[in-house]
């Protein structure tokens, strides 16, 4: 590992000017410096900041303090309570060690499982080194995206949190060099494109304050369904964030956003738009299903993820629309 | 969380490590082959830490590269936290941070300023009754080669303080990030449960 320079913030406004990278929990950064992979020469502490780590409701809006912790958001009772999609997602991913380690806002920022990412330089990886290929293209590509990739990479985003908050159109508050801005979930992460290194529209040195998520009359019925090869512990083959508004039986408005199969959080329109306005029953969802994947492009070994993912995505729907019927 | 047992011997001062008095690296190496690339414990010590560990003020000097588990293992000489896999994945170096359980690997040195760690080595007062999770582990056969079993206590005995072991699923589900090679998870189980009751009452 390269030396670094390590320091704790005490304030938020401190932490642009440093130029030092940021770290949080550490449990993506930190192991990426053990493989070398990540190699920055100042770390910044930013959980020594007093103050964001609170979860609390303001009126519809769910505000989420980006250095809570994983562990505390995954079982508060109110975000079971009202919105189970966001701290299902956090519940299913890691173990509970990682989860008391890791925040929120470094847990939108993790990087990809991609073995030809981690385990360096015997492998082409234009993420790690751009511009040296991708070794994933001709290799072992189960698990690998079938949505939003590029001759430049197939990595998939790995993350569930992200995922959940995407489905539930939730905001960020940043704050960088630049000063504050706020940002919807959906358009942190970029596509691959040729420049797969580029994962965030995060500017060096901004940081994320807080997520804000709007839950009204859509929150409640909602699921996160995660198929993983072990039943814990393990990152997702694919999974569904779904929230469904829902009246006597037919659905008003549909969220669906996928993990696990796509270079970023997923959003599928046009499997929510299958929904909207229509009875539900499963062969409705599974028409859902078939709609989230109809665009998926899967490579030698990862076919096996749209039969998955379709059964996911309408098992999703089906759990969802059971919770509508709650008091 | 009780991390200041009574009755504890004197503060822990940082001295030789095994491997710099020349001993054991092989023996190391060859049970968990990560510990060979341990952070150095002397050179590049630019960071003063101040922490209590077990309930005894520890005041050191590290590497800021240094893990916690390295900082525990190679420099205090509590090896009860084991290094696995060194990557956050098995769960052998399990710890109480603050009496939260974490994976000390994944966990910079510099993170434990000013806080309070618990190993293994400070579960149970020396010299007295083991921890009711110790004794359980124990009396339920709950390991075999024992290399993940200080990580698997300290686990379990967080999941119990968290109440997550309201069934054996439940337990499965909180226990996940702990990894046993020699697949004593039926006994691990039973343990815990069993554990849970007497921590209960005791």
């Amino acid at each position: 590992m390269q030396r670094f320079t390590y320091t704790q913030a005490r304030s938020a406004e401190a932490v642009p000017g440093t130029g030092a990278r940021i770290i949080a929990g550490g449990t993506t950064l930190y192991d990426l410096m053990k493989l070398d992979i990540e190699t920055p020469a100042a770390l910044l502490d930013v959980t020594t900041i007093p103050g964001l780590d609170g979860i609390a409701f303001a009126g519809d809006e769910l505000v989420f303090g980006a250095l809570a912790r994983m562990s505390d958001a995954a079982e508060h009772p109110e975000v079971l309570r009202r919105c189970p999609v966001l701290a299902e997602s956090l519940a299913k991913a890691a173990s509970q060690q990682l989860r008391n380690m890791a925040t929120l806002g470094g847990n939108l920022l993790q990087r990809t499982r991609c073995p030809y990412f981690r385990n360096g330089a015997h492998y082409p990886c234009n993420k790690r080194a751009p511009g040296s290929g991708c070794a994933a293209l001709e290799g072992l590509d189960r698990g690998h995206a079938l949505l939003g990739g590029s001759e430049a990479c197939i990595a998939v985003y790995p993350g569930d949190w992200a995922v959940a908050l995407v489905a539930m159109d939730a905001t960020l508050d940043l704050l960088g060099p630049r000063g504050a801005r706020s940002l919807k979930v959906a358009a942190l992460h970029r596509l691959p494109g040729d420049a797969p290194q580029q994962e965030t529209v995060l500017e060096p040195g901004e940081m994320i304050l807080r997520i804000r998520v709007p839950v009204g009359p859509i929150g409640r019925a909602s699921t996160y369904h995660k198929i993983r090869d072990r039943e814990s512990y393990a990152f997702a083959l694919v999974s569904a964030a779904v929230a469904l508004d829902m009246e006597q039986g037919v659905v008003r408005e549909a969220r669906i956003a996928l993990g696990g199969v796509a270079t970023r959080p997923w959003r599928v329109p046009e499997a929510e738009a299958v929904l909207a306005g229509r009875r539900l029953d499963r062969a409705l969802a599974l028409e859902a299903g078939r709609a989230a994947f109809a665009a998926a492009r899967p490579g030698r070994h990862n076919g096996f993820k749209v039969v998955l993912g379709t059964e996911a995505v309408a098992d999703a729907v089906m759990i969802a629309a059971e919770r509508s019927q709650r008091p | 969380m009780d991390d200041d047992p009574a009755g504890v011997p004197p503060a822990i001062s940082p001295c030789l490590t095994r491997r710099e008095a020349g001993l054991g690296a092989a023996l190391v190496a060859g049970l968990a082959p990560a510990a060979a690339q341990a952070a150095q414990a002397t050179p590049g010590a630019t960071l003063r830490l101040v922490l209590r560990v077990n309930g005894k003020a520890v005041d050191t000097m590290v590497d800021p590269r240094t893990s916690l588990l390295d900082l525990l293992r190679e420099q205090l000489h509590l090896t009860g936290a084991k290094k696995g896999c060194d990557h956050g994945q098995c769960g052998a170096c399990t710890v109480h941070l603050d009496g939260r359980r974490v994976a000390s690997c994944l966990t910079l040195a510099a993170k434990a300023q000013d806080r309070r760690v618990l190993t293994i080595e400070g579960l149970a007062p020396p010299g007295g009754a083991l921890h009711p999770m110790q004794q359980a582990f124990i009396d339920h056969d709950a390991l075999q080669c024992g290399y993940c079993t200080p990580g698997q206590v300290m686990a379990a005995v967080s999941c119990v303080r968290e109440g997550h072991v309201t069934d054996a699923a439940q337990i499965r589900e909180y226990m996940s990030g702990n990894i046993c090679r020699c697949g004593a998870y039926t006994g691990i189980v039973a343990a815990i449960q069993d554990a849970a009751t007497r921590m209960r009452e005791g």
